[in-house]
């Protein structure tokens, strides 16, 4: 088992890297916003951070277990039937995707 | 018109409570479907720790220090074999440089305290960032942003702090819960089309991850990210000129 030491200074290393990737690019962006890419940026990336952020969970939890590929594609489908079709509740939609996916994994 | 005469002082303070109130319980209610995929992923985050022979105060330690999820269950299986710090610091980088994007779009500018500000950008989180770019601009308000990073944060060290409860009393772990957060992401993907018709980003960010994950599918977010950046700087380019082009037209 690793020292107490050894964790601390993962728990400070690991607090001062992500805080300082989160919190340097506002100071930068501070001084460039209003500009025209800054702005043109801001509304071009959400939905693409989005689908990326979507495929790569979707890659992870299929390399997880590749058996359930199948289940795991038929979830996708769920979630996002259920949303189109029952008004965007978001609650409703993740925890029906996720009932399929789990239920089928663990059942099969 | 008039309320624009009225001196500073005067504008915000009779609304300001009630408003308040029902901003934070909105904050509380976007952060429900956040907390669906975070409250299970903390309960496997506590498992897991308990599992690899560590402490348990790891799990709400490393929590609060990292507040980043897919980050914290990979690190487990590092420290556990007491990998050298450098790695460590590696993967952070590596895994973590996504949020450096999140700041273009990110509405920090709504925080004004100094402390809530510090606080918004260090709970920066995925689903924090998520939840926020699927709202409409007019819908977004400093105490709702917070509410939802807050409860969050709770749900996280909450569940972790469950996982490690847990620990060896459960026979088998329930396979497949971590899909609710890929789940999350596909419901804020099509809210976010449907608030701002980006297809174009929505391509773009559909090649960089496709491409991402046949060449380096280990780290296929980083590449992917990198990749949609880099896609989006021509695109910046060619509208740039087109205005131009169409205002000299014009």
């Amino acid at each position: 088992m690793p020292s107490t030491s050894y964790l601390v200074a993962v728990l400070a290393i690991v607090f001062s890297i992500t805080l300082a990737l989160r919190a340097v690019p506002f100071a930068v962006l501070g001084r460039l916003r209003g500009s025209a890419i800054v702005r043109r940026l801001a509304v071009w990336m959400p939905v693409g951070i989005l689908a990326i952020l979507a495929v790569t969970a979707l890659h992870g939890t299929v390399t997880a277990d590749v058996h359930g590929t199948w289940y795991a594609l038929l979830a996708v489908a769920v979630t996002a039937g259920v949303h189109l079709a029952f008004g965007r509740r978001t609650i409703l939609s993740v925890g029906a995707g996720t009932a399929v996916y789990v239920v089928l994994l663990n059942a099969l | 018109m008039r309320q624009d005469v009225l001196p500073h002082w005067a504008a915000p303070t009779p609304t300001t409570p009630t408003t308040r109130r029902i901003q934070i319980a909105q904050g509380i209610r976007d952060s429900f479907s956040a907390g669906l995929g975070i409250f299970p992923l903390g309960i496997a985050l506590g498992l897991l720790i308990i599992q690899a022979g560590l402490p348990w105060w790891l799990a709400p330690a490393l929590s609060l220090a990292a507040f980043a999820g897919s980050l914290e269950l990979l690190l487990v299986g590092m420290v556990a074999t007491s990998a050298p710090l450098a790695a460590v610091a590696l993967t952070v980088l590596v895994v973590n440089f996504r949020h450096v994007f999140y700041a273009f779009s990110f509405p920090l500018h709504l925080v004004k305290h100094p402390v809530a500000r510090a606080y918004a950008v260090y709970a920066m989180i995925d689903e924090a960032y998520a939840v926020n770019a699927s709202l409409p601009e007019h819908e977004r308000s400093a105490p709702r942003l917070l509410a939802m990073q807050i409860a969050c944060e709770a749900y996280w060290v909450g569940g972790g702090l469950v996982g490690v409860a847990l620990g060896a009393a459960l026979p088998a772990p329930i396979k497949g819960l971590e899909f609710a957060l890929c789940a999350l992401f596909i419901v804020l993907t099509l809210d976010a089309f449907r608030s701002r018709k980006e297809l174009p980003s929505l391509l773009l960010a559909g090649a960089s991850v496709a491409v991402a994950l046949i060449l380096t599918p280990g780290m296929a977010m980083f590449t992917a990210l990198l990749l949609f950046v880099g896609l989006l700087l021509p695109r910046h380019a060619v509208t740039a000129r087109r205005t131009v082009q169409e205002a000299a037209g014009a």
